[in-house]
């Protein structure tokens, strides 16, 4: 245990309660004495603070960055507007997924700033670097801290501690001063609702997380939740629901890949992506039992036969229900079809249905 | 009289006239915090100590829990499947997972009384 890093706010989450584990390198609170049923419901209902400070932030330097960037991503990075941020796909060499991480222009300035995935971080701008040499450089910034608040009640929390920040709209990213500390705040996150997310120095983090759980519409939230609320939202765990054994066409997540990239075909692996049919297909299931079906759960057709399996599972508490998502032969990935999922031996009904299974509510306008 | 002992596992085994009632403790409720999903075994079914004999979920995990006696299942606890969060309320009392007839005394006196059982908790 004692290898296991610790974010900025790692006292703070000791001081109120939180259970403990081992997460992507770091020592990271779970759940708090509320529970996990409890936190989830709370976001959805008013607000949760999450710490992601274990999540890979850097600046992206260079003459231009975002024609740099898209060297290993299939996404839209020079057309992104100064001020907002938007989703790509990390793709190796293969065109297959590395990671995912959201990427940011911020106004009035040249650097561009990234957020990849906790457990990948080092070897993703290690990638990246190599990628970009001599069109642009990488500075990592982990001592950072990054707090997400989400839930409907985000916008007006986060405004008395910050005056003006809820004019800010989905995937719109300004520099903002919180609880008297110089921010990066984004109109993003990653359980489905409206809400921020909060990049502070590392030691202004513990301040801004008690200003905000000073709030009485604002509990703190594990990571047992944060998978909860993402799972609903239809959202994708990488090296869970996505790594390197498979393509963005495979992943369903082919909405990231730029109209103006798939013309210019000059991503990593665009022939195979573009050209190639996926033989299997990233769906979401709801089974029809009680029953939650978990990672690894095999996915069989109605005569036995195992066509995909679970990569994401368990119970969503505003459903009542459990929820899941796998990847199923592409002719099951109809929304609709009957499969039976194998849970402990035996065949559990289940139907492959839209995501996401609670509907987001970003704030648009 | 009813006695009650407790497993390593973390179940508890109330011995009343021959029929064992078998639960999980409040520490393995807590442990595993919010009770989503439960299954438990039907009225007739034969049981070894030490195999697989219920299912309990939380909202991030699924476990076994062991037969921690043998004998053959009188009666499962339907109201679990409706209402699993009955085992994080009362896990000792009325959340117990279900009934068996045992098939000899030796296995319940072996395991722990509550006394070695707070000594083995304390342990973890």
């Amino acid at each position: 245990m004692t290898d296991l890093r610790k974010t900025p706010l790692h006292a703070l989450h000791l001081e109120l309660g939180a259970k403990m584990v081992p997460f992507s390198g770091y020592d990271m609170p779970v759940q708090y004495p509320a529970g996990i049923l409890k936190e989830h419901l709370h976001t959805r209902e008013k607000a949760g603070l999450f710490d992601v400070s274990h999540m890979g932030q850097a600046f992206l330097k260079g003459a231009d960055p975002a024609k740099a960037l898209e060297r290993v991503t299939p996404a839209d990075v020079v057309g992104l507007k100064p001020g907002m941020q938007r989703y790509g796909l990390l793709l190796n060499e293969a065109g297959t997924i590395k990671d995912d991480f959201m990427f940011t222009k911020l106004e009035g300035e040249a650097d561009m700033y990234l957020v990849v995935n906790a457990g990948t971080k080092e070897g993703d701008y290690e990638y990246i670097a190599g990628k970009l040499a001599g069109a642009a450089t990488v500075t990592t910034r982990f001592d950072r801290a990054l707090l997400a608040l989400q839930g409907p009640r985000a916008g007006a929390v986060l405004e008395k501690l910050s005056p003006g920040i809820d004019a800010l709209t989905f995937m719109h990213v300004v520099r903002a001063t919180v609880a008297g500390c110089p921010a990066i705040v984004s109109r993003s996150g990653y359980t489905g609702e409206d809400g921020f997310e909060i990049s502070i120095e590392g030691a202004d983090g513990e301040r801004v997380a008690r200003a905000l759980l000073g709030d009485a519409d604002v509990l703190p939230i594990g990571l047992g939740a944060r998978d909860s609320l993402r799972l609903e939202a239809g959202l994708c765990l990488y090296g869970h629901d996505i790594d390197e054994s498979v393509n963005p066409a495979e992943a369903t997540l082919m909405w990231s890949v730029a109209k103006r990239r798939r013309a210019e075909r000059d991503f990593p692996g665009a022939a195979t992506i573009l050209d190639g049919r996926p033989r299997k297909k990233r769906v979401g299931i709801l089974p029809i039992g009680k029953a939650p079906a978990r990672e690894h759960t095999p996915i069989a057709d109605k005569s036995g036969r195992v066509v995909g399996e679970i990569t994401s599972g368990g119970f969503g508490p505003s459903l009542n229900a459990p929820v899941a998502m796998g990847y199923v032969e592409a002719e099951f990935a109809a929304d609709g079809t009957h499969l039976d999922l194998i849970v402990r031996g035996k065949p559990m009904p289940a139907r492959v249905a839209p995501m996401p299974f609670v509907p987001h509510r970003y704030k648009r306008t | 009289m009813s006695e009650t002992r407790y497993s390593k596992d973390h179940e508890w085994v109330s011995v009343d006239g021959g029929i064992a009632t078998v639960g999980i403790t409040q520490y393995a409720a807590e442990q595993l915090g919010d009770v989503v999903f439960v299954e438990v075994p039907e009225a007739g079914r034969a049981l070894n100590a030490g195999g697989e004999a219920a299912v309990v979920e939380s909202v991030k995990a699924a476990s076994e829990v062991y037969a921690p006696v043998s004998g053959t299942v009188t009666e499962g606890n339907a109201a679990l499947a409706d209402d699993p969060a009955k085992v994080n309320a009362d896990p000792e009392g009325d959340a117990w997972f279900f009934k068996v007839k045992l098939s000899s005394n030796d296995e319940f006196a072996k395991l722990m009384t509550r006394a070695q059982y707070d000594e083995f908790v304390k342990g973890l």
